[in-house]
């Protein structure tokens, strides 16, 4: 498959994403806790690859928005990438749990999107190619009201856009 | 949209002759009042007889805003209704002397008599209230005139009346509430704009669900809404006239978050939050010009500002200190000062009407409350108690709180509530569908 189909089916689904509020981003497997990278059987410079092997997502603590090292070897990973298929644009989401009001949580969602746009900036990744949106506590990924759930919606996700002439 | 009210008018009844047979006695009864203070109150045992239809095609619309008038004031805790089947008097001319003794043998203390009108589209409400044990009437009657489309406002009209004559406040019944009306499961949540009485009635939607929209704010008059929608793929602030439904974004600047957006009292300015870099801070916006003043410079977030009634100064949360707080300062920023002290988290303030109160959302122990405290932060006072509760609004007269309750889990669901600023009256504001983000509006004029 060529990429300027995968591309093409990629800007679709974020299209339909715009349409109907569905994080499509989101129910993939998102590869957060490990690199994952071994093994894979992906195309490497397939924003597949890119959600999947190297994770296109970060986690926080509590009411936090620092990195900790496996965030950073993650946000590593995905810098690379993006050094090497230099045509995709982001757009990083931040999102948080719901505990918190819901303006606080906005607040909260850009903190953390920004802290994984600096390190990326810090990779080398040109800034003009990261835009951040909030979503704060109204996109959660999982839904019961626990911390199991709470961890994995405290997040920061790097969602690809662009890659037409790839 | 709205529904019009081309002629409600309010005129004073010309007086009816009244036998106040126990004339005497008048002096030595004071004021019938409820003062609404910290104890325990007894409510106020009340009779309202079924309107008289004075036109056969007043006949049902006489009856509904009969049981309108009973449900407001049933509604705010302070008022009982004696049951029509414990009535021993009826009322069959509403300018007939009222048999006093009858009321006070079911032991009503106010008496509210109505008689209603259709000719055409035409409808005419007339009603008076008594003080039943001073056999007296409860100042003079009054007529309403208008559209029989607007009979729900004419009867809320009637009952904050009957509310104010008897409180010495002013209602809160001829009153409407925004919200974010929410449907599909917690993962997929479709929200839209929805406006309706502030008893859940008359239920309109203002935006359709493509794109999410939050925290709706009604302008100082009720003519306009802000909020903020993800229309553009990022938060931004827009601004909705109510009347024409016709919307506009008011920050536009691509890639750049807007939200938590309040009016000024003036109507002209919106105090709101902007991130930027990560980093949010208070600014404000005139409407008209789009020229912006920022308010606050500092690496911790800033949000949920909310004016004072006179427009002098600002209430905010803040997590400047470690964890968030709520602080004041002057409408045109500088320095502000902490208000908030207590054990948890503090967030959006919002300035009571009276301008003595401040309504707030609190996060302790795993619990949410709203709760209230006075402008400097003293006597705070927790009114509520629950998983997620949050967003307080202030019902016109600066009374009643509605605010947003969210029950925990995979089906978690968003609802209404509302609470006296005493934490009476707990109960739920029916809507058609899951709930959030109320904002009361002013009484309408």
């Amino acid at each position: 498959m060529s990429g300027f189909k995968k591309a093409f089916v990629l800007v679709a689904a974020l299209g339909l994403a715009a349409c109907s509020n569905t994080s499509w981003n989101d129910a993939g497997a998102g590869n957060a806790g490990g690199s994952g990278i071994a093994g894979s059987n992906l195309d490497p410079a397939s924003p597949a690859y890119f959600q999947e092997a190297i994770g296109d997502r970060v986690l926080f603590l509590i009411d936090q928005s620092t990195l900790n090292p496996e965030a950073e070897a993650i946000l590593q990973g995905q810098a690379r990438w993006l050094a090497s298929n230099s045509d995709y644009v982001v757009t990083i989401q931040g999102h948080a749990d719901e505990q918190g009001t819901r303006e606080y949580n906005l607040a909260l969602g850009a903190r953390r999107a920004n802290s994984a746009r600096e390190y990326l900036i810090s990779q080398g990744v040109a800034g003009s190619r990261i835009q951040v949106v909030s979503y704060g506590k109204e996109r959660p990924l999982e839904i019961c009201s626990a911390e199991s759930c709470y961890a994995k919606n405290r997040r920061a996700v790097t969602v690809l856009a662009g890659g037409l002439t790839g | 949209m709205r529904r019009k009210l081309t002629a409600l008018v309010a005129s004073l009844l010309l007086a009816a002759p009244l036998l106040t047979s126990g004339g005497a006695a008048l002096a030595q009864n004071g004021p019938l009042r409820i003062e609404i203070t910290d104890g325990v109150i007894e409510p106020l045992p009340y009779a309202v007889p079924g309107f008289l239809a004075e036109t056969p095609a007043a006949a049902d619309l006489a009856n509904q805003i009969t049981r309108v008038v009973a449900a407001d004031l049933n509604g705010t805790g302070l008022f009982r209704e004696v049951p029509a089947t414990a009535h021993i008097s009826t009322v069959s001319d509403f300018n007939a002397p009222v048999k006093f003794a009858d009321w006070k043998a079911v032991n009503a203390q106010a008496l509210i008599t109505g008689a209603v009108s259709v000719n055409g589209k035409q409808l005419t409400v007339r009603f008076r209230g008594y003080d039943v044990f001073a056999d007296k009437e409860l100042g003079a009657g009054l007529q309403f005139s208008g559209t029989t489309d607007g009979w729900r406002r004419m009867a809320h009209k009637v009952a904050d009346a009957i509310y104010s004559r008897i409180t010495g406040e002013s209602g809160y019944f001829d009153s409407r509430v925004v919200f974010v009306s929410e449907t599909g499961p917690k993962n997929d949540r479709r929200k839209r704009l929805a406006i309706m009485d502030y008893d859940g009635a008359e239920v309109q939607y203002l935006t359709n669900s493509a794109a999410l929209v939050l925290a709706p704010r009604f302008s100082p008059t009720g003519d306009r809404v802000l909020y903020t929608s993800y229309e553009s793929g990022f938060p931004q602030i827009h601004v909705l006239d109510v009347g024409k439904v016709q919307r506009r974004v008011l920050s536009a600047d691509k890639g750049i978050m807007s939200f938590a957006p309040r009016f000024a009292p003036d109507g002209k300015m919106v105090v709101y939050s902007q991130a930027e870099g990560g980093n949010t801070d208070l600014y404000t916006m005139d409407i008209a010009t789009g020229s912006r003043t920022r308010l606050t410079n500092a690496p911790s977030i800033e949000t949920a500002p909310s004016y004072s009634p006179d427009g002098s100064q600002i209430v905010f949360e803040s997590d400047r200190s470690g964890s968030p707080q709520l602080y004041v300062m002057a409408a045109s920023g500088g320095e502000a000062r902490r208000i908030s002290f207590g054990k948890g988290r503090y967030g959006t303030p919002v300035w009571s009407p009276r301008g003595d109160l401040i309504a707030f959302t609190k996060q302790n122990k795993g619990r949410f409350h709203i709760g209230v405290m006075r402008v400097d932060g003293s006597e705070e006072r927790l009114l509520t108690a629950s998983f997620l509760d949050e967003g307080p609004t202030w019902s016109p007269n600066g009374r009643v709180i509605m605010f947003t309750r969210e029950t925990q889990g995979a089906n978690g669901r968003a609802l209404l509530y509302s609470v006296d600023i005493l934490g009476r009256n707990l109960k739920p504001v029916r809507t058609p569908d899951g709930a959030s983000d109320p904002a009361w509006s002013p009484l309408q004029q």
